[in-house]
């Protein structure tokens, strides 16, 4: 019963909905690109490429000895073979003979490609409040109102920018929230990162854009090791996103990003990603490795992080973005839709390491598995013995489309304080093929009843995010359902 | 279509279902105005019948007809069907998580309007129709705001039913045994749900068990259905006797 009907709703679905990866395309540009491969010569090469002062080349060369002796981690609930780290580009970046003073002089061909993705870098058609920095395979192509921000002391720039323009700031927070040694990939990041985006806010300020990092993998055989460094001062307030995309290739690309946050005092930064990098075909092949290190820092008292993440693509996703809440009264929040569909594998979720007194957190995850995915949570809390009063609330759900994909949950709660309060609920459900005969019976098309399923379903974190964002969200995950549904 | 041909015509109708044959030659002709009760014993093919009129995809039609309004449904999808005019009240109302009941209803009624090529209706006209649609099955205002049918008594959900169906105005509606799981004030508030929506020019298939039904709603014909095909039909006494002597009497 359930096969038959199957394929008459696939094919209905398929109908309705049929477009494929639109970020597919891939652009030829002139490229300098360092042989495959790593040794402490691509090191030093990467560090020669890029100017660097001595703090950054010891702080990669140490990252890459730490690297060395560590083994992949083999913990997390994903099947993948092998990865050959000598087999990858680790700086790959478009030709340009000189620096550029301003965006004009960005390749046509380069503009081109992010105005195709939807990301307008000139100026003049600014999207709605939000400044951007666009990073291109292992560059910073351009931000955008740079100018605007300085004016209020914010600093927003590509990291490469901010090595050369602000050492003290770089060596006083690189790595101090992910240590060098915190993960094998953190640890391999730290020894080849070659951009990323650089956020500062002075203190008693509020950002008066949202600030937003667009990153692109566009080579074949290149890994993407973007760094990010967000600082809210005293006082100061931020929202960042994120977005990515890559073209459709039939091999498999590493991404291993670090993000660190910083909120000192009163500060707040509010952190979204739309993840959509490509996560291969329907028979598995091909799509982007994601194993991302993201933690945030609520170093001030009564500071603020909230990690709020829609992670639609890659093949393989690896991550958990975290808080460690040192500060008193300071809160960590994370709001989560992770979908996976055809052979795609997710294990994600997050810590929060309660370690001031009265501080909060909240977890708010939501797996959706289509296909033969696999769709895990993974969380810790753990409250330690000097976080009097300390709070957390979480709340797990999962929704599961046909009969071949996978859900679970891994929570690890620690308590060591007796004074807390922890909460936590799960659930499981199932879009099944009475739910959809029962939307189509009262006249509503296939389409629809997925979209208000699924929007239902994740309520909760889209209206966590940016407005823009929240639209488009719905949008791709009903998209990136096609042909799943039945 | 003239003033006296059938709403309803299904002509030999042979279904299955994975390789199971359910039904085998039915034949069943329905007219404005006209409602028949359905009962047989268990397993007799009276959901799937249900089903099959509504489209549903897991069952092949494997021989003969239906028409409705004279053309025959067979190749057309369930959400057309459901826009010309047929409703199926389900014996277990679906559970829909996360989908207001509100949203659910707005997006039935819209769907249909924008079929007929009529303007779709804000949520604020929406509200105004319904509150009229729910005072007629009993229904407080606060339904609107839960999920479909989540936590809904088994009343409930089939009184949800039964608004769905004022609610689209169906031509040819399918009742699979609204009256199960009701107690006594439940059936009541039903059934004259049901009697107040009927008129000349509509139509009801009452899927039933039980007699205790057609105390409240008095149908034209009784059919009773075994093996997949109608053997016997009636008039309302034929419920009476069936309720007193099983279906034993009238196996061949």
């Amino acid at each position: 019963m359930v096969n038959q009907s199957n394929k008459v709703l696939n094919t209905n679905i398929t109908k309705l909905v049929n477009k494929t990866y639109q970020y597919g395309f891939s652009t030829t540009i002139e490229k300098d690109i360092i042989e495959k491969g790593l040794n402490e010569t691509t090191i030093h090469l990467i560090s020669k490429k890029k100017k660097e002062t001595k703090f950054l080349l010891d702080f990669r060369l140490k990252a890459y000895k730490r690297w060395k002796q560590m083994a992949e981690p083999s913990w997390a609930y994903l099947k993948f073979p092998q990865i050959d780290y000598q087999d990858i580009i680790y700086y790959s970046a478009p030709k340009s003979q000189k620096k550029l003073k301003n965006l004009s002089e960005v390749d046509p061909e380069l503009l081109q490609t992010f105005e195709k993705l939807g990301i307008s870098l000139t100026e003049q058609k600014r999207l709605a409040n939000v400044a951007i920095d666009a990073v291109f395979d292992s560059v910073s192509i351009a931000t955008t109102f740079q100018e605007e921000l300085n004016k209020y002391g914010v600093i927003f720039s590509s990291i490469s920018e901010a090595i050369e323009e602000y050492p003290e700031l770089i060596e006083k927070y690189l790595g101090s929230v992910v240590p060098i040694g915190d993960n094998y990939f953190s640890a391999l990041n730290s020894a080849v990162f070659t951009d990323g985006s650089f956020c500062y806010i002075p203190q008693d300020t509020i950002c008066p854009l949202d600030l937003s990092t667009y990153f692109r993998i566009n080579d074949p055989k290149s890994g993407q090791f973007e760094r990010t460094l967000i600082i809210s001062e005293k006082n100061s307030q931020v929202n960042y996103l994120e977005g990515c995309t890559a073209p459709q290739y039939d091999t498999n690309q590493l991404h291993a990003a670090v993000v660190e946050l910083i909120a000192l005092e009163n500060a707040s930064i509010k952190y979204s990603t739309v993840q959509n990098w490509y996560s291969g075909n329907e028979f598995g092949q091909g799509g982007v490795y994601n194993f991302v290190t993201k933690r945030g820092l609520c170093a001030g008292k009564n500071s603020k992080i909230s990690w709020t993440q829609v992670e639609t693509g890659s093949a393989i996703t690896w991550k958990y973005p975290s808080c460690l809440l040192i500060g008193n009264d300071s809160k960590g929040e994370f709001y989560s839709v992770a979908l996976t569909n055809n052979y795609q594998q997710a294990d994600t979720g997050t810590k929060m390491i309660h370690i001031g007194k009265n501080t909060r957190s909240r977890i708010i995850s939501k797996g959706i598995s289509a296909g033969n995915s696999k769709n895990s949570y993974r969380g810790l809390v753990n409250i330690t013995n000097k976080a009097s009063g300390a709070r957390n609330y979480s709340q797990c759900d999962s929704l599961l489309i046909g009969n071949r994909s996978n859900a679970n949950t891994f929570p690890f709660i620690s308590v060591q304080n007796s004074t807390t309060k922890i909460e936590h609920e799960a659930s499981t459900s199932k879009i099944g093929e009475e739910q959809i005969f029962y939307f189509l019976q009262r006249g509503i098309c296939l389409e629809k009843a997925v979209e208000l399923m699924i929007s239902g379903f994740c309520r909760e974190i889209f209206t966590e995010l940016p407005l823009e964002f929240a639209a488009e969200a719905d949008k791709l995950l009903t998209l990136k359902l096609e042909g799943s549904v039945g | 279509m003239t003033l006296n041909s059938p709403l309803l015509e299904i002509k030999d109708l042979h279904v299955s279902i994975n390789d199971n044959k359910i039904l085998k030659s039915l034949n069943l002709t329905i007219h404005k105005g006209e409602i028949h009760a359905i009962m047989g014993p268990n397993g007799s093919g009276k959901s799937t019948f249900s089903k099959v009129l509504a489209g549903h995809p897991a069952y092949s039609v494997l021989n003969g007809d239906i028409l409705f309004k004279g053309s025959s449904i067979l190749e057309l999808e369930p959400e057309e069907r459901s826009h010309l005019g047929i409703f199926l009240a389900f014996q277990y109302p679906i559970e829909i998580p996360g989908v207001s009941n509100e949203d659910f209803l707005r997006l039935a009624y819209n769907s249909k309007q924008k079929f007929y090529q009529k303007p779709e209706v804000d949520p604020i006209e929406f509200l105004t129709i319904i509150n009229e649609k729910l005072q007629l099955v009993n229904m407080s205002p606060l339904f609107l705001s839960r999920n479909v049918n989540e936590g809904f008594s088994g009343g409930e959900k089939k009184r949800n039913e039964i608004l769905q169906m004022i609610l689209l105005d169906s031509e040819l509606s399918i009742l699979d045994e609204t009256d199960s799981g009701l107690d006594i004030d439940a059936l009541k508030i039903i059934s004259n749900g049901i009697n107040n929506f009927m008129n000349p020019n509509k139509s009801i298939i009452l899927i039933t068990h039980y007699q205790r039904l057609l105390d409240y709603i008095n149908p034209t014909y009784v059919h009773v259905m075994q093996d997949g095909k109608i053997i016997k039909t009636g008039s309302a006494k034929l419920a009476q006797e069936l309720e007193n002597k099983g279906y034993e009497w009238l196996k061949t």
